[in-house]
């Protein structure tokens, strides 16, 4: 590099010219360039839509910088996310072509997974409101990334939260369980959207499994009690419809169990999984023994 | 008139890294070279003789001091419409042929497209380059460049025209060429200002010279006034001299090679030379010549700073960081 | 006058190096397979062709920009025919202009090949031209502006360096350009005000060649709104003139030892 020496070739007024022209030039591109960004803004967004190179095209012009370029779209999802939450805009319609792109660029940007099906799932005005397409997303995103088990979690919590379809949240917290090196609790937690969606086999059974292979006496406690506390519900039921055949057949209320086991409806006196005895209360209602230790709150 | 005017022009570089060293490649310079003549700037490498001819074209820029061609300012541009520069091993356009060069330099001095192809096919004739005219420059000889470098120098038909070492690179038939045209300009009242470090060159074709060392000028004026300046000695050749002969001009005798059957004597005094001669009449020897000594450039120059070590180093180094 | 000479014997210099014909070959080819892609997948042939071909165009021209333009004044003066031209009655301004323009003229013809070449792929695949079809000159058009820029960058950078070091910086700048619109939203999203203002000066001193790429809405065939003609073409304008005003600038204090 040569520095510039005392001199030159032209007179100095020559010079300072040149460089008053030259600072001119460069301050009038910003009137310029604003103008050109703000006639951009002002845009149909549905438009927008159109412009979008395809992801699989791009991967294939990137020349091995896929990644780089996937960074970079995700920082332009996270940008159109956060005018569009700025603007109180119920529509996303390009969230999901972006996050198709940065995906299609980069399977294994497991950020674009993530928060992408939040933004995609939450209900207007925080997101765009389009659960299936998280769904779309993230079944993509297990699919390029098997190994990373929590997407399935992401993917129960769609079904769970947005869908409230049930069974499935529980199949897909079934199946990220059952991915080596989940955690534990997805089992736990596959039981108990079994158990508040009304799936009481299978969450006996999830809760027997967790029990069973735990490697931890706490997780295997904390599974006994699920387990406990589904008995003790699914027990506590019977025990109420049965109270309520003796009832009608012997047109009077039950006072206590003890006429129930004289009745010839119950062999012995009912104990809870902890083995604590059953109490019918005066109500009528069959009630866990203040002294069980199973906690029927387990199930909420 | 003055066809060139140097008043106190010097040239500083800045070197090293952080450019603290000051070098000075020219010391207030101050020349005068008259119209019509043909003036040599002397000086052996490194002397400044290239600086001086750069910072008159702007290629370089003086640190201080100024100058004027033809009586215009040096960032005059149209001042050379009048003026032509060769600079030193020059470097034309590999691509382009002799012809569709110097079409361009045409161009370039605003000649219409047909007086620019007259005068390039004359140019290119007058320095015998008439076989390649169609040749690409970049399978030139050394020498066909130099003469092509004359050529597009004279395309303009400049009153003053600058040559840096134009003979360099040339064969003695070359250099023959160049001298007639610089006397042909000459001639035709033009004036030439050319570098060298081949004293030959300057004796033959200069009206005055300009001595440069270390970036300052030692001397200006008509060379044989400048190295005559001390005494010259005279050569004589003889055959089969006896050692009585030899012992007899033994005292007045500077140096003394023999050669075969030949001996060489020096004798420094012009006025013992008339007492060699009759010593050697007397001994009735074989006198083959009688020629002076010129002194040559290297001795003046070592004559001017004194014979140390230090300064052939010094003129070494400053070659060095051209 | 001297300018145009210049620039005619820049021109005449670049299109006898190989290199050039070689990418514009390569171009050409390029754009007759994206005939053969389009036929791969169904409807969207048109697209392809278009996409492909305009996106050739302008990276053959931003190689053929960048490769000779890095060369355009360094070469001349690594091998010493500056001396020559520089003491002919050639000012440095005119020397720069001239060069410049004489790029400029290159690239406007191979562009021009270019484009035939992209033409004829569309007859061939449509057996037919329509007046649809103008649009696309549109894009040439935006392309060349880009060009003329990267052009200008290359000769700021080679009056001030080697070529090496000039191919990588007007690289740089041309890809730093086209993600600029990131850079300030990357400068808005952090929440220091200090960042945000740097990102503002570099969006708005930095070349912004986003807003140059049209390639997508005309293969989808969407207009090119008015007020981009205007603001690309005027952008550009000051963007050549603050560049070559830069190069002229650096040149004019530069010795040649």
């Amino acid at each position: 590099m040569t520095l510039p020496s005392p001199g030159g070739s032209q007179p100095r007024t020559y010079r300072r010219a040149c460089w008053a022209l030259l600072l001119l030039c460069l301050l009038g591109l910003i009137p310029i360039q604003r103008g050109i960004d703000r006639r951009k803004a002002g845009e149909p967004g549905a438009t927008e839509v159109l412009f979008l190179p395809s992801g699989k095209f791009l991967r294939r012009v990137s020349l091995g910088y896929e990644s780089l370029l996937a960074d970079i779209y995700w920082t332009r999802v996270v940008q159109y996310f956060g005018r569009k939450r700025l603007e109180h805009s119920n529509e996303f319609t390009l969230l999901g072509p972006l996050l198709q792109i940065t995906t299609d660029l980069d399977p294994h940007l497991i950020i674009a997974y993530r928060f992408g099906s939040i933004f995609l799932a939450d209900k207007p005005p925080q997101g765009a409101g389009q659960p299936s397409e998280a769904l779309a997303l993230l079944r993509r995103g297990i699919v390029a990334n098997p190994e990373y088990w929590r997407l399935w979690e992401d993917l129960g919590f769609v079904y769970y939260w947005d869908l409230k379809d049930y069974p499935a949240a529980v199949r897909a917290f079934q199946a990220g369980s059952e991915q080596p090196g989940a955690m534990d609790w997805m089992r736990a937690l596959a039981a108990r959207v079994a158990a508040a969606g009304g799936q009481m086999a299978t969450s006996r059974f999830l809760w027997s499994e967790i029990a069973r292979q735990a490697g931890n006496e706490q997780i295997r406690k904390n599974a006994e009690d699920h387990l406990w506390a589904l008995d003790a519900a699914e027990q506590i039921a019977k025990l109420n419809e049965l109270v309520a055949l003796y009832n009608s057949r012997q047109g009077q209320p039950a006072r206590s169990f003890q006429a129930l086991v004289a009745a010839g409806y119950l062999r012995a006196l009912p104990r809870d999984p902890s083995g604590a005895l059953y109490v019918l209360d005066a109500d009528g209602r069959v009630r866990l023994n203040p002294r069980s230790t199973v906690d029927l709150d387990l199930l909420q | 008139m003055l066809a060139l005017e140097t008043i106190e022009l010097t040239k500083d570089y800045r070197l090293g890294f952080w450019r603290n060293r000051i070098k000075r490649a020219l010391d207030r310079l101050s020349l005068q070279v008259e119209a019509g003549e043909v003036f040599g700037l002397l000086g052996p490498n490194g002397a400044g003789k290239t600086t001086t001819l750069k910072l008159l074209f702007r290629l370089i820029f003086p640190t201080s001091g100024t100058a004027r061609i033809l009586g215009k300012q040096l960032d005059d541009v149209s001042t050379r419409f009048r003026v032509s520069y060769l600079p030193e091993n020059p470097a034309f356009y590999d691509h382009l042929s002799a012809d569709e060069f110097l079409n361009y330099v045409a161009s370039l001095f605003g000649l219409s497209a047909a007086e620019g192809r007259r005068r390039s096919g004359e140019l290119i004739d007058q320095v015998g380059l008439s076989a390649s005219r169609h040749v690409p420059l970049r399978r030139f000889s050394k020498g066909m460049i130099q003469r092509l470098g004359i050529a597009q120098a004279l395309i303009n038909d400049p009153d003053l025209v600058v040559l840096d070492e134009p003979m360099s690179g040339l064969d003695p038939l070359g250099r023959r060429e160049v001298r007639e045209v610089i006397l042909r300009l000459k001639d035709r009242k033009k004036t030439v200002l050319f570098s060298t470090h081949i004293l030959t060159d300057a004796e033959t074709l200069c009206d005055r010279v300009a001595v440069l060392h270390h970036g300052r000028l030692q001397g200006c004026g008509e060379l044989n006034s400048i190295l005559s300046l001390g005494a010259s000695a005279t050569e004589l050749v003889l055959e089969g001299p006896s050692a009585e002969l030899l012992d007899e001009v033994a005292p007045y005798t500077s140096s003394l090679v023999r050669t075969g059957e030949r001996v060489r004597l020096e004798i420094p005094e012009e006025d013992q030379v008339q007492k060699a001669f009759e010593v050697i009449l007397r001994r009735r020897a074989k006198l083959i010549s009688v020629n002076p000594v010129k002194r040559s450039l290297e001795d003046y120059f070592l004559q001017k700073v004194g014979n140390s070590a230090e300064s052939s180093q010094e003129v070494a180094s400053v070659y060095d960081s051209n | 006058m001297r300018v145009a000479t210049i620039a005619v014997h820049t021109f005449k210099e670049s299109v006898r190096q190989k290199v050039l014909y070689n990418l514009v070959a390569f171009a050409l080819l390029l754009i007759g397979a994206a005939i053969l892609f389009g036929s791969i997948s169904v409807g969207v042939e048109r697209t392809i062709l278009i996409t492909l071909g305009l996106s050739s165009i302008s990276v053959f021209g931003l190689l053929i920009a960048i490769f000779i333009g890095i060369d355009l004044v360094s070469k001349e003066i690594e091998r010493r025919t500056i001396y020559n031209i520089l003491s002919k009655p050639v000012s440095r301004v005119e020397f720069i202009l001239g060069k410049y323009s004489g790029l400029l003229l290159t690239l406007l013809v191979n562009t021009a090949v270019m484009t035939a070449g992209f033409y004829g792929a569309l007859f061939y695949q449509k057996r037919a031209l329509g007046p649809e079809d103008m649009v696309f000159l549109g894009a040439v058009y935006f392309i060349l502006l880009e060009l003329a820029m990267v052009v200008g960058i290359a000769v700021v950078f080679s009056c001030i360096s080697t070529p090496v070091l000039s191919v990588i910086c007007t690289f740089c700048l041309y890809v730093i350009g086209n993600f600029s619109t990131d850079l300030r939203t990357f400068g808005q999203e952090t929440g220091s005000a200090f960042l945000g203002t740097v990102c503002d000066i570099l969006y708005y001193s930095l070349p912004n060649f986003g807003d140059f790429n049209v390639i997508s809405r005309v293969a989808h065939a969407d207009n090119i709104p008015g007020y981009l003609w205007v603001g690309n073409s005027a952008y550009a304008a000051l963007y050549i003139t603050v560049l070559v005003s830069i190069a002229i600038l650096v040149f004019e204090q530069r010795e040649f030892r």
